[in-house]
């Protein structure tokens, strides 16, 4: 009997609160409030959404920067990290903490920070004016505040990731660097031959993590630019907020919330398939 | 050999230089944080831009009080977040010992269920779980804001890994000696997951109190808000008091970070999900 009462809170507490929710919204998107009540509706919430161009935007914006963020970010991070793991290097631990800084920030807070930093007469662009730049609009073109919202996510999870490989490589055993060398391998081709290949199954696992909560993105959106200018930073998760909790359409809401879901399975299946299954 | 120094040095520039480009691209934005925490809107917009303290500290902290509240929402974030780190990591750990170091009925079905519903992403549980708990009349509660998502399948995820690697010959022993289950986990198994049960503290805390969309739906009275979600309300309204929203994102940062520099290692295990050693 006794793991049964080690498990009992957790489980029961998983059953109200997890899974619970998770069959009650399907059943949700199934439904629609007619006359005060939830009634069974078929697909039609589904098939609503193919209609719908804000949520085609959303989807779009949220790809967008999907596939343009997390691969600058996991770049950067791979190369931050082989910079800091070379041994010409002093003070690594000290680099190590200033880069990881951002990632303690709260996401609301930064969002908040970024939004004024990236106001028309804000100090980027400020900055970006004693090169000659003109002004950016970056709040107030659709174009830029889908940068802006990429920039400030950049700067958020870059030295996040960058720990996560830096200990990795630690891992790879120095002889492969050794032997690289007796073959006459630069720096380059050691980074892409060996240091990329050994990082395979941590690069993947990173590349999950990212994927997973970009498709849940919000805190940034809702706080950096509202989903503006012209819905072009809307995303999947705020417009599940939208629906939700501003036109308290709980029935579409959930639709596009299982849509997200569909998408993640997806998503996570095909990277593990692409990246082989280490 | 001069050319090899030189190219040594050549190579060193080349390492630190974009290095310390990267760095100051980091650590800017908190610097900038504290400047504009010691001025008002109109010295953060200038150009040149103001790049020194001001002496606006006392009376953005105040404008911030009056609009906000700090001292409510900090200790409701600071409440908030400490008994949700005390229970779930309560919760979890006897999960975790449980399914790592138990067979019964149901083990595997339990733990793949866990892992799986990490997959499912928050928002899916979000409407269902307003319905709930506003037809409980538990919406703008503490019991709201702590305990639906009590059960985190990570932390169980990250005490279990930890548990494999005790030894099951410790745990046989003490049973032959007659040791109790209970007095087995807490006097033989516990104490050795200390740095296990720090790093997931941590991973938890930092969850709860960055935690948002959940506290922004689940309250609507300003003094059951976090501090995100109050955070969050000063930049709803027309004219901002910018001095007033930095003074705000400097108190939910500063504390954190003082945390984080004391402890880097725990910090970063924990954050990573112990991911990584």
């Amino acid at each position: 009997m006794i793991p049964y009462w080690f498990v009992a809170p957790a489980v029961i507490l998983f059953l109200c609160f997890t899974i619970y929710p998770i069959i009650s919204s399907l059943l949700l998107s199934f439904q629609k409030m007619d006359g005060g009540r939830y009634v069974f509706a078929g697909f039609a919430n589904y098939i609503r959404l193919f209609h719908d161009s804000v949520f085609l935007k959303a989807l779009y914006n949220t790809f967008i920067i999907l596939i343009i963020q997390v691969p600058i970010m996991l770049i950067l991070a791979l190369i931050l990290a082989s910079a800091l793991n070379s041994q010409l290097l002093k003070l690594r631990g000290f680099f190590r903490v200033g880069f990881f800084m951002p990632a303690v920030t709260s996401l609301v807070a930064y969002s908040i920070l970024f939004s004024i930093l990236l106001q028309d007469s804000g100090l980027i662009n400020d900055f970006l004016g004693l090169f000659g730049i003109h002004k950016i609009p970056w709040l107030t073109d659709p174009f830029w505040a889908k940068v802006s919202i990429i920039l400030a996510l950049t700067w958020r999870w870059t030295g996040y990731n960058m720990v996560i490989y830096l200990a990795a490589m630690q891992n790879i055993p120095e002889e492969l660097y050794e032997a690289a060398s007796l073959d006459g391998a630069g720096r380059i081709r050691k980074f892409f031959n060996i240091t990329v290949p050994q990082l395979k199954p941590v690069i993947l696992f990173t590349a999950i993590i990212s994927t997973i909560s970009t498709l849940q993105l919000f805190d940034e959106p809702y706080n950096l630019t509202k989903g503006g200018p012209a819905n072009g930073t809307m995303t999947l998760g705020l417009y599940i907020y939208q629906n939700g909790f501003k036109y308290f359409d709980f029935g579409y809401a959930s639709a596009i919330a299982y849509v997200v879901v569909i998408i993640v399975g997806i998503l996570s299946y095909i990277q593990m398939k692409v990246t082989g299954d280490d | 050999m001069p050319t090899s120094r030189i190219r040594r040095i050549r190579d060193t520039i080349g390492l630190y230089v974009p290095l310390i480009i990267a760095l100051f691209i980091s650590i800017f934005p908190f610097y900038w944080m504290l400047v504009g925490a010691t001025n008002n809107t109109s010295k953060m917009f200038t150009n040149p831009p103001t790049l020194s303290f001001g002496n606006r500290l006392m009376e953005n902290l105040h404008n911030l009080n009056d609009s906000i509240g700090i001292y409510r929402v900090l200790f409701n974030s600071l409440f908030v977040s400490l008994m949700f780190v005390l229970l779930s990591l309560t919760v979890c750990t006897l999960a975790a010992y449980a399914l790592s170091k138990f067979r019964f009925k149901g083990d595997k079905i339990i733990f793949t269920v866990l892992m799986l519903s990490m997959m499912i992403p928050y928002q899916a549980t979000l409407i269902p779980l307003f319905r709930m708990l506003g037809s409980l009349h538990l919406l703008n509660t503490y019991f709201a804001l702590i305990v639906p998502q009590l059960c985190y399948p990570f932390a169980i995820f990250l005490m279990r890994q930890n548990f494999l690697a005790f030894p099951d010959a410790l745990i046989e022993s003490a049973r032959i000696d007659g040791a109790g289950e209970l007095r087995i986990f807490f006097r033989i198994v516990l104490p050795s997951m200390k740095p296990a049960l720090a790093a997931t503290a941590i991973y938890l805390f930092m969850m709860q109190w960055n935690n948002f969309m959940w506290p922004l739906v689940a309250t609507t009275s300003s003094d059951m808000y976090t501090f995100p979600v109050a955070l969050s309300s000063l930049i709803g309204i027309s004219i901002i008091d910018y001095g007033q929203v930095m003074m705000g994102i400097t108190i939910a940062t500063i504390p954190i970070i003082i945390f984080f520099l004391v402890l880097q290692k725990q910090f970063i295990s924990g954050m990573l999900g112990s991911a990584v050693k």
